[in-house]
């Protein structure tokens, strides 16, 4: 027995090592501890920490510029913005894109979401959106002419029906889902030939946009169906090069009588300036600005957020500075930690003496004025504030009172509100009760014997209590002030209703940005940097008081 | 057994309060007198023609952009008809929240056959909205405290040597920057033209700002009214149905001014993405509360203009005071020699922008 305690690693009772068998044991009591908390668990995490991860997720993400306009974002990464103004081959490829973006209703979406960045992107892209269609319908009326079977839905289905072009199809249908986050079925009941593809570039291209659209989206068959206007403005794209043309006259599938009739009446049809037409829609289209918008928003992930959310922004030249009388959020997140400190302290100096009453009067009288501090706890938020209003505004109660007493001129009332005063007033009286109770409670847990025994050993009332009260207290300041602080820092209705303009908080701006602006992206950033700044502090708090010395109760 | 029963109890609950459900609809509005004045003119008689359908309102409307988007992210849209500001359809119909509406074919038209597109006119301002009422930011100021001279310009903000003491005006910049630059001198038709330049929009803040300190903003069109009750302010800008309110209806002091009033509109937009069943039953609806009767029919509620031109010569009394309407209309022609319609598409464009400059102009 004891050889094998010398020689091996000690065993237990069923020749398994002690350590495994031991190991074995924590691990099924930790697992049954884990189960035990799995429900809470779950919970937090699906209704708390996804959500808000999230949000904040939104203050970096981007996709939307390169899931709309996807062959542009593509192509303009590599030429200068003042390049891309005069490249007819990019407005082309724009125009694709818009015109599926269109279809899709997404380009409305964009056009705001580059508003945030520049004044006047929306309606260039709303305009642009409804004007689209009429550049194709031009050369629809061409080839109605040239051959009135080319405007129906058989003719475009048996040029395009085929095999050979599911390259450019899946490619089509990457696009497609990018920008719907719909998903393709397997079965389109359309294949794209690869005949047509090489013949006709542009139009197969347009033509399988508009096929996936009505397969994927609109779930309608596609042989039957004639094409959107845009698929004409390809092919006439398509027949005006010369070399097509020529292929064409040598192409015998189907469809080959009508595309060579258009062909020989190609004199008529009207020119396939795309870089021209999108000027003719807006001449933003052809300025330098809005394609270097489209060049430093066109990533998957931006920083612009978080940049506007320092009052700085991406430019084309890199990161600058706003300017003076633009820079807003910097100053509103020192006024807001600055005016949650005041807040906080104004708490301690009111709520020390009150808690102190109730941890020390007769129980009876304690118990009413615990109902005192908690009443007001109890009343809704938004009553409270008015309240403060009647009883702050310069028509309002005190102003009368002093009046009234002769303290203040009638014509000289004093202002105390829709300012920070009025803020820090209401948010000191709201958030006191936060302050007051665990102040109590921590209090209650000081044996009256200390303060008596300090005395009677020679100290004054005031060394009694600051020698050996006070500190036993601070762990009730420490919980109280992190939960005044903390809940000061993120409150907006108070400030609104009070603050005027220089008592407004930060979350007053992430409210606007969430319920007005929509510009949720922002207030993500701006969300983000705040929650950042509670956890520095809070670490901060940490470092020199010490979570440890903090109490909530007994 | 206790246990059976109240399960049994439940589910039936459930069982009932599902059927209940699918026969109803879910009106979203501003809450207030406006929303009453909805209730009485719209929901009340088309539930009397349509018992089995109950109507649900819900006071979102001032947070409708953003619960709208939740839900649309969510999949799952519990609203039926928003009641939105034509500023905010627009912002609903670019992003995809809104549905798009085919005016003449979805609504009814007007008593005379004229179609509702054309009856509608210029209020439909974008491709989502349905409009229903005109309604008029404008400036009322205290009898008492105006001596002798009650201000009929609007520029009256602007003359603290005049009117001195305190004016309320709206935390956005809507109305503000176009009254400013009206004061400034410049010409009405050039104002949005000013306005897109980053040099006009510093002068409309540098012409603000020779009144900052007498300003209170305000964020909620009550408090003008109430400021004025309470002789906290000699004017302040609101809504026009607010200082109706205050003046016919409360006796307040208060006169009100309809010089460069800034007309507004305000109507439905259909949440996009509604099952079937939901959308016919909102389309009935819709049919129903948009008509030119029920839209003359809600100016006897609140002073807001019906949004059809053909509902205007039915506007009759006030509902309780028995006092005629239609001189309260911001579209009376008395009241509406000089108006700025808000210009929507300049405000989508640039809301974002100007509002920046004026936050960080208040913050300074």
């Amino acid at each position: 027995m004891s050889e094998t305690t010398q020689s091996g690693p000690m065993l237990s009772a069923d020749g398994v090592p002690l350590k495994t068998s031991l190991a074995r044991a924590l691990r099924r009591q930790k697992i049954r501890a884990l189960l035990l908390i799995s429900p809470l668990l779950a919970f937090v995490v699906i209704t708390f920490i996804i959500p808000i991860a999230s949000m904040l997720f939104r203050s970096v993400e981007n996709q939307i510029v390169s899931n709309t306009l996807p062959q542009t974002v593509a192509m303009i990464a590599d030429v200068s913005a003042d390049e891309a103004t005069t490249d007819e081959m990019l407005f082309r490829v724009l125009y694709l894109d818009m015109y599926r973006a269109v279809e899709a209703k997404a380009h409305t979406r964009l056009g705001s979401r580059l508003n945030y960045e520049k004044s006047g992107i929306s309606s260039l892209f709303r305009t642009s959106g409804r004007k689209l269609e009429d550049m194709g319908e031009d050369f629809e009326d061409f080839f109605k002419d040239a051959d009135s079977g080319m405007v129906k839905g058989p003719f475009w289905h048996e040029l395009m029906q085929g095999d050979g072009g599911e390259d450019l199809l899946d490619e089509r249908l990457g696009l497609l889902t990018d920008l719907t986050s719909l998903e393709a079925s397997d079965d389109l009941g359309f294949t794209l030939s690869g005949e047509a593809a090489a013949l006709l570039p542009w139009a197969s291209r347009a033509y399988a946009d508009w096929a996936l659209f009505t397969a994927v989206v609109d779930e309608d068959d596609v042989s039957k169906k004639k094409p959107w206007a845009g698929v004409y403005a390809a092919l006439a794209l398509d027949l005006a090069d010369p070399a097509t043309q020529s292929a064409v006259a040598a192409y015998g599938g189907s469809g080959a009588a009508e595309l060579q009739a258009a062909v020989a009446n190609i004199a008529d049809m009207p020119a396939t300036g795309f870089r021209a037409y999108f000027e003719d829609i807006d001449d933003k289209w052809v300025s330098g600005e809005t394609w270097a918008l489209l060049k430093v928003f066109g990533s998957q992930y931006t920083s612009g957020y978080f940049l506007n959310a320092v009052d700085m922004k991406l430019t084309p030249d890199g990161i600058e500075q706003r300017p003076d009388n633009e820079r807003l959020y910097l100053k509103l997140f020192n006024r807001t930690l600055i005016m949650s400190m005041v807040i906080t302290v104004s708490c301690i100096l009111l709520g020390y003496p009150v808690a102190w009453l109730l941890a020390n009067l007769p129980m009876r009288s304690a118990n009413v004025l615990m109902i005192l501090v908690l009443l007001p706890f109890w009343t809704s938020l938004l009553v409270r504030t008015s309240a403060w209003k009647v009883l702050l505004q310069q028509q309002g109660v005190i102003n009368d009172i002093l009046v009234w007493l002769g303290f203040v001129a009638d014509d000289s009332r004093l202002i105390m509100m829709n300012n920070s005063t009025g803020t820090i007033i209401a948010m000191t009286h709201i958030l006191l009760p936060f302050m007051i109770l665990p102040l109590y409670s921590v209090m209650k847990t000081i044996p009256p014997t200390y303060l008596r025994a300090a005395k009677s050993l020679g100290a004054t009332n005031w060394t009694a209590f600051w020698r050996v009260y006070f500190p036993q207290s601070v762990p009730g300041i420490g919980a109280g002030s992190i939960l005044v602080f903390i809940l000061a820092i993120g409150y907006y209705i108070t400030p609104e209703i009070v603050g005027g303009t220089d008592g407004v908080f930060i979350s007053n701006r992430i409210a606007y940005h969430i319920s007005s602006s929509l510009n949720w992206g922002l207030a993500a950033a701006l969300g983000t940097i705040l929650l950042a700044v509670v956890m520095l502090l809070y670490w901060l708090y940490d470092r020199i008081v010490g979570i440890d010395n903090v109490k909530l109760g007994g | 057994m206790n246990l059976t029963k109240a399960l049994l109890a439940t589910s039936a609950l459930v069982i009932t309060s599902g059927s209940a459900f699918a026969e109803s609809m879910t009106l979203v509005s501003w809450g207030g007198a406006y929303q009453a004045s909805q209730t009485k003119a719209y929901s009340d008689p088309y539930t009397a023609a349509n018992p089995d359908i109950t109507i649900i309102w819900d006071e979102s409307s001032a947070e409708a952009v953003a619960k709208l988007r939740a839900m649309n992210e969510a999949g799952n849209i519990t609203w039926d008809l928003v009641d939105v500001e034509g500023a905010d359809s627009i912002r609903l119909c670019d992003e995809g929240l809104a549905m798009e509406i085919d005016h003449d074919s979805m609504l009814a038209a007007a008593p005379d056959g004229t179609s509702a597109s054309d009856d509608f006119g210029d209020s439909i301002v974008s491709d989502c909205f349905i409009p229903q009422i005109v309604f008029s930011t404008t400036v009322g100021y205290r009898l008492d405290m105006v001596g002798d001279t009650p201000p009929t310009s609007i520029c009256a903000l602007f003359d603290t040597d005049t009117y001195p003491g305190k004016r309320a005006l709206n935390k956005r910049p809507l109305a503000n920057v176009e009254w400013a630059l009206l004061c400034d001198g410049v010409p009405k038709d050039e104002i949005y033209d000013v306005l897109a330049t980053s040099e006009g929009q510093d002068r409309a803040l540098a012409k603000l700002d020779t009144i900052k300190d007498d300003v209170i903003w305000w964020s909620a069109a009550a408090e003008t009214p109430q400021l004025l009750a309470d002789g906290e302010i000699v004017m302040g800008s609101t809504y026009n149905g607010r200082l109706f309110a205050a003046i016919a209806e409360q006796n307040q002091p208060i006169g009100m001014l309809w010089d460069a009033q800034m007309l507004d509109f305000d109507g439905w937009i259909v949440p996009a993405g509604l099952p079937e069943d939901r959308l016919a039953r909102v389309m009935d609806f819709l049919n129903f509360a948009t008509d030119t009767q029920r839209l003359a029919d809600q100016a006897a509620y609140i002073s807001y203009g019906p949004a059809r031109a053909s509902s205007a010569p039915l506007v009759g009394n006030h509902a309780d005071l028995g006092i005629p309407m239609a001189p309260h209309m911001p579209t009376d022609p008395a009241n509406a020699t000089n108006v700025f319609v808000t210009q929507y598409e300049f405000w989508a464009d640039y809301r974002d922008d100007i509002d920046a400059k004026f936050q960080a102009w208040l913050a300074n």
